[in-house]
């Protein structure tokens, strides 16, 4: 693509933007992915880490969306403009962790690091295979179910799902009483990536990716396919709706209450307090019980903060120093408690309890609760390259099950076939 | 007898000089950069690159998802540059026959001249949003199982109204001042000879016309092959099932969004080469039979 005059302009904004210092005070750019309200939250970190110290600057710049912060960086890297901090979210961590060189990784630039510090369910995501930890994890999310308390009393209904099996008991009396049962907001990320991670399942060799660049995806599985079928089912039966692939869509679809349940992250909770007009309630991703009957925990999605390669050492210390701040227990409970997003140490967690926030809203706790299941062999996660893509073939192959265009067999063959073509590219690319 | 010999200054180069640089750093330089990126694989950051030859060009170009992509874009480019210049010419033609109130009609049709594709892709996507889209709800009320969502025609059918509408008022001042510029004795001296005008249309003022219309094919493929972009981001994003996924769309979420720049250079530099082709063929074979 034409990304040189992309890296021109970018670097002529970027320098012309950047406020004078004046001071002697160290000045760190921050590029993050987090509109909106969060992006004020972003702000505010900065403004109390700036004031609590004259040494370090941080200076946060929202550049778009994930994969347009990722590109922007991209971008910058090959001009010799990076910023210091980058948020990369999960489906680009092998893209910035298997470029050598790119960045430097949290282990070795903080004093008195220990990833024993961090909850489980996010201490091995952006990790290397030798579980040295590469980039911060920062707005850390889980898939949760959403459930509307009015449709469920309509329904005669006491208690939200556990399993799909008693999903698919409940789906026939919220038709009844008008509602299509269940929505979600993010195929890949719910119903394959942490449909394999609750159910204990390996998604792709090389331990998921972790070990090497050189593996096969394993969605094309039995258990994948039953579970597909049975959305397809779902569907067909008026218990699913499918609002497209965009977020908000199917979002708003609960808000709206055509759908009494949705799946979305424990980082909309924040959100949906504030846009849903009705009592809802929370709880865990349901599982099926035909698969197994000792569920596992669910890994981390969102985004992780990149020390980027490139800079000074007195710049590495200030970076440091910033990430100090941002895993301390204080800046941690003020994230979870103003976006959802859970606490990444057991600290935070233990603080954010002590406080109380749990007893008066108990929901925000559930995304903790569940990251903290029992682990399996395969509830880390997954490093896979040129993911963004493969996301796009399984959207693609998703929308052809969904459709009646391709038999589930037949859409999962070719997403096999699609998606290993990729990991091999990317392996070439970057051994 | 001396020859007279200009003297050559160098002041008309530094004139055109201005354009020249912009065509070198805008366009030639990126060019020739795509062109040689599409021979390399290099990773996202241009730590490592090695030179593979065609290999990128094999991956993209004959993976089943593009050769999907380019029969939606040829179908979708056709689709687009035929009914545009259709409705236009309608419009103008029935524009420039209109006596009274004639300005409030051309003012009105000319209005969605200055929407950017972006911006109309983005009141599209409300008007068939399935929850609150009026469009979407007046299409199920009437009988149709409207599903954009799902249905890959009727997605198809989403981004080529849109498209379509945003360029329709483009080829209408184009095609509105053409019509004025036929000269009157020559419709008058027609009215004489032929009673029908529907006869007269395609007799004397469409050929009288085909400059105007030569002229805007080739803006009007151009459009739906490139600008159309905004749109499709804008409202299907290529889904349901890659249906709606243009060529440029797919550099664009390969390039962009996946950080494959050795693969999405070489579907650029395909692109480039089709667009210079389906232009050779235009100003070859098609221009041959407009008389200006």
């Amino acid at each position: 693509m034409k990304l040189k005059p992309l890296l021109a302009a970018l670097a002529l904004s970027t320098g012309i933007l950047a406020p004078m210092q004046a001071s002697a005070a160290t000045e760190i750019q921050w590029w993050h992915a987090m509109g909106g309200r969060l992006g004020e939250v972003v702000n505010e970190i900065a403004e109390k880490y700036n004031g609590s110290q004259s040494d370090v600057v941080v200076v946060p710049t929202y550049k778009g969306g994930y994969e347009d912060t990722m590109t922007a960086g991209i971008a910058a890297f090959r001009a010799k403009e990076q910023p210091h901090i980058i948020q990369i979210f999960d489906a680009g961590a092998a893209t910035i962790i298997n470029a050598k060189g790119a960045t430097v990784p949290v282990a070795d630039l903080m004093t008195d690091f220990s990833i024993e510090d961090y909850i489980a369910g996010v201490r091995y995501f952006y990790a290397d295979s030798a579980g040295k930890m590469i980039g911060l994890p920062f707005n850390s999310s889980t898939p949760l179910l959403y459930f509307n308390k009015d449709a469920f009393k309509e329904a005669g209904i006491d208690a939200p799902p556990k399993t799909w099996e008693e999903f698919e008991a409940i789906a026939p009396k919220l038709k009844e009483a008008g509602y299509i049962a269940l929505a979600q907001s993010h195929s890949p990320w719910i119903f394959s990536e942490n449909f394999h991670s609750r159910h204990n399942l390996q998604m792709a060799t090389g331990n998921n990716g972790y070990d090497s660049t050189d593996v096969e995806l394993l969605y094309n599985n039995d258990h994948m396919k039953m579970h597909w079928g049975k959305v397809k089912q779902w569907l067909d039966d008026g218990h699913y709706g499918f609002y497209g692939r965009a977020w908000g869509d199917n979002q708003d679809a609960f808000v709206q209450k055509k759908v009494a349940m949705w799946l979305g992250s424990s980082g909309s909770f924040g959100g949906l307090t504030k846009s849903a007009e009705f009592e809802f309630g929370t709880t865990f991703l349901p599982y099926w019980e035909s698969i197994t009957k000792e569920p596992t925990g669910t890994f981390i999605g969102g985004a992780a903060l990149f020390a980027m390669a490139g800079h000074e050492d007195d710049e590495y210390k200030a970076i440091a120093d910033f990430f100090g701040y941002m895993t301390s227990s204080e800046n941690q409970v003020f994230w979870h408690k103003e976006t959802g997003y859970v606490p990444i140490t057991e600290a935070a967690y233990e603080d954010a309890k002590a406080e109380g926030y749990y007893e008066s809203t108990p929901d925000a706790e559930i995304g903790i609760l569940q990251l903290s299941l029992p682990g399996g062999e395969w509830t880390k996660g997954y490093r896979l390259g040129y993911y963004v893509q493969i996301r796009e073939v399984m959207y693609k192959h998703f929308d052809d099950i969904f459709s009646g265009s391709a038999s589930v067999d037949d859409a999962f063959a070719a997403m096999e076939k699609e998606s290993n073509a990729l990991l091999v590219r990317f392996n070439d690319t970057y051994k | 007898m001396k020859r007279v010999q200009f003297e050559h200054s160098a002041i008309p180069y530094l004139f055109v000089a201005p354009q020249i640089i912009i065509i070198v750093v805008f366009f030639l330089w990126p060019a020739a950069q795509a062109i040689y990126q599409s021979f390399l694989l290099e990773d996202a950051f241009g730590l490592s690159s090695q030179f593979v030859w065609f290999r990128n060009y094999e991956d993209t170009i004959l993976s089943e998802s593009w050769l999907q992509a380019a029969g939606f874009t040829v179908l979708f480019s056709a689709l687009v540059t035929f009914l545009s210049l259709a409705l236009a010419l309608l419009l103008a033609v029935k524009a420039n026959e209109v006596i009274r109130g004639a300005s409030t009609y051309k003012t009105t049709l000319m209005w969605a001249y200055a929407i950017a594709p972006p911006v109309a892709g983005l009141m599209g996507n409300l008007m068939f949003n399935p929850l609150i889209g009026d469009l979407y709800k007046f299409l199920n009320a009437i009988g149709w199982d409207f599903n954009h969502k799902l249905d890959s025609f009727d997605a198809g059918f989403v981004v080529v109204l849109i498209s379509v509408w945003k360029q329709v008022s483009v080829n209408f001042i184009f095609f509105l001042s053409g019509l004025q510029g036929i000269p009157k004795s020559v419709l008058e001296a027609s009215l004489m000879d032929c009673k029908s005008s529907l006869r007269r249309f395609w007799t004397i003022t469409f050929p009288l016309l085909a400059p105007t219309t030569f002229f805007l094919m080739v803006i009007n493929i151009t459009y739906a092959f490139f600008e159309t972009f905004g749109i499709i981001d804008t409202t299907t994003r290529g889904a349901p099932g890659g249906a709606t996924t243009t060529l440029v769309f797919k550099v664009f979420q390969d390039g962009f969004r996946g950080a494959d720049i050795g693969g999405s250079s070489a579907q650029s530099v395909v692109l480039m080469i089709m667009v210079l082709a389906l232009t050779v063929v235009q100003f070859r074979f098609i221009e041959r039979k407009v008389h200006y």
